[in-house]
């Protein structure tokens, strides 16, 4: 295997290069029911301009106020990334035209941030706890979302749909920090899963809830850093690290032939793997930011932020740390503690009685594997956390095998029944009954005369095979360690 | 501090205002005008005074999560030059 710590270069003519990445991530603020500005609904879908106020459309007149939850969540969120709140912010307008933006400019937040410098930390190799790297977070700001186009219904005409105009956003501006692809995903992956505990945002890439724009930039190591390209609106954790490889390697090829890096806007087009230059005009970066003369500055009290610190959930680095003193593997808890459903779900299995490591490589290795085959996840499964820490309990004092686990397990999923009815009404439960143990061996042994003379020459492999049939007499519900036993005592 | 007719010309382009260069010449010193007119406050010693954000004493007010306002497309669409299936319909703005 790759030695994924080691730093990550790119090849040219001229030596190796390093590359430099910086990302903002836009996180639509799912957790609250209506916009920023206004009380519109937000949720994803529907019907085009049914949730759109008269402040969304920029109607003449028309007020922003700043809906509560909104600020709630931005500011749990910085926390989460133990970052500066600032207690006084302030709202600007950055001034562009588009079709996509009736009001002429978004409300945003370039000089007075809502929330200021943090970090994130994440590891550079799943399997190494000691591989961590601390990434920083800039600031992140809060600010309204614009409309969608749609260019492909008519020949000569844009659909224009505001439904998603004035939506919040968090902007997560991280500091210049990633050396790598690999670095940007695990980063991505880590923020995501963040957004997800906190519950300010669904990390849902598909629906647009969280997109990134990438800023790659290429040096010697170690060097001054290098012009960057800024490439717009990627909305997959696949693709950012396919743009961070491509950009770095078109930047060195550029240089090495004599030419030099443009700041530019770029935009990816994933079914060609390519970045390409969003040749706009000039002055499209003229926003003529100024302070917006329809809010006064946002100031929040202690109350206030001692509310959002306190409804702050255990985050996954802390929640990893825990498992792992529990004495579950640091891969496993890792596992466990990436995605925010599958850590619920666990902490009910542990509530509910299981033993923590056994519990963990069930979770990992069984369920998971059953959730893949059986094309589920822990949201549609009928397997209930309660159910599950019966089973373990079944096979922990001994009433099931591993072996007879494993086909509960298979019942429940097909029935959703609970173990012990199954064991139950089924009769699986595991027997260490000597007398009908010995009964099925003595009957082997004499139907395989033949094996057991092969055995008894010098065949000691053959001892998988009796027990294999003693098993298979017994239906599976027979004690391992008793059949083991008995067989031992009778062909040794 | 002053505005040079270049400058004026480029920003009214920025804010999509047509100007012929009638407007531009009679334009350009009255903001000039402005502009020395604002320069004036700042010979004033504003040290040790807090920047006033607002005029009345005032902090912003925040509003509950709640759904209020939107359904409401017909009255959105209604002023919109062309529409078509619920969306603003507008000359194709494609890069």
């Amino acid at each position: 295997m790759a030695d994924s710590t080691a730093p990550y270069r790119v090849k040219g003519d001229t030596g190796e290069w390093e590359v430099v990445v910086g990302l903002e991530v836009h996180a639509q603020i799912t957790a609250s029911k209506a916009k920023m500005f206004s009380g519109a609904a937000t949720a994803f879908g529907a019907e085009p301009n049914t949730q759109v106020s008269l402040v969304d459309a920029a109607m003449p007149g028309m007020l922003p106020v700043p809906n509560q939850e909104c600020i709630r969540q931005a500011v749990r969120t910085g926390m989460a990334l133990d970052a500066v709140i600032n207690r006084w912010s302030r709202f600007d307008r950055k001034n562009y035209f588009y079709a996509d933006l009736p009001q002429g400019y978004q409300i945003s937040q370039l000089y007075h941030p809502l929330v200021g410098p943090g970090e994130v930390e994440i590891l550079l190799d799943d399997k190494d706890e000691n591989s961590v790297k601390q990434i920083g977070i800039e600031r992140i700001h809060v600010e309204q979302d614009a409309g969608k186009l749609m260019h492909d219904q008519h020949p000569t005409k844009s659909y224009v749909d505001l439904n998603r105009c004035g939506v919040a956003l968090m902007e997560i501006v991280s500091r210049p920090d990633m050396r790598s692809p690999a670095e940007a995903g695990a980063y991505l992956r880590k923020l995501r899963a963040i957004l997800r505990y906190v519950g300010s945002c669904d990390g849902n890439m598909e629906e647009g809830s969280m997109r990134a724009d990438v800023n790659v930039s290429v040096r010697k190591p170690g060097g001054e850093f290098g012009t960057r390209t800024e490439t717009k609106n990627v909305n997959s954790v696949r693709f950012v690290m396919a743009v961070i490889e491509h950009e770095a390697k078109r930047q060195v090829e550029l240089i090495e032939e004599g030419g030099e890096v443009a700041q530019e806007t770029r935009l990816y087009d994933p079914d060609k793997n390519v970045t390409r230059s969003l040749r706009s005009k000039e002055d499209a970066h003229d926003y003529r930011y100024f302070p917006d003369p329809d809010l006064l500055p946002l100031e929040l009290d202690e109350a206030f932020l001692e509310e959002c610190r306190s409804s702050l959930p255990e985050l996954p680095d802390a929640k990893r740390k825990r498992y792992e003193g529990l004495g579950i593997t640091p891969y496993n808890a890792g596992v466990l503690t990436a995605e925010v459903e599958t850590a619920r779900w666990f902490d009910a299995l542990l509530d509910a009685g299981a033993e923590p490591r056994q519990g963990a490589n069930w979770v990992v290795a069984e369920l998971f594997g059953a959730l893949n085959r059986r094309n589920e996840t822990l949201a549609t499964t009928g397997i209930s956390p309660v159910e599950a820490a019966e089973l373990l309990k079944l096979v922990a004092d001994g009433t099931i095998s591993g072996t007879l686990a494993k086909q509960v397990f298979e019942i429940m999923l097909e029935t959703g029944d609970a173990p012990s009815r199954i064991v139950e009404e089924r009769g699986l439960k595991q027997t260490s009954d000597t007398g009908a143990i010995d009964a099925e061996i003595d009957k082997i042994l004499a139907a395989n005369a033949d094996k057991v003379a092969e055995y008894k020459g010098g065949k000691p492999q053959l001892f998988g095979f009796f027990v294999g049939q003693t098993m298979k007499a017994m239906q599976g519900k027979a004690n391992p360690q008793v059949v083991n036993e008995r067989l031992r005592a009778k062909l040794d | 501090m002053s505005v040079s007719p270049e400058q004026v010309r480029h920003i009214a382009k920025l804010a999509r205002i047509a100007m012929s260069n009638a407007e531009l010449e009679r334009l350009v010193p009255e903001l000039n005008n402005i502009l020395g007119w604002v320069e004036q406050l700042a010979e004033v010693d504003t040290g040790g005074v807090e920047p006033l954000t607002a005029v009345i004493d005032q902090k912003l007010r925040l509003r509950a999560d709640a759904i209020t306002d939107g359904d409401c497309r017909e009255a959105i669409l209604a002023n919109a030059p062309d529409a078509e299936h619920g969306f603003f319909a507008v000359p194709k703005v494609i890069e």
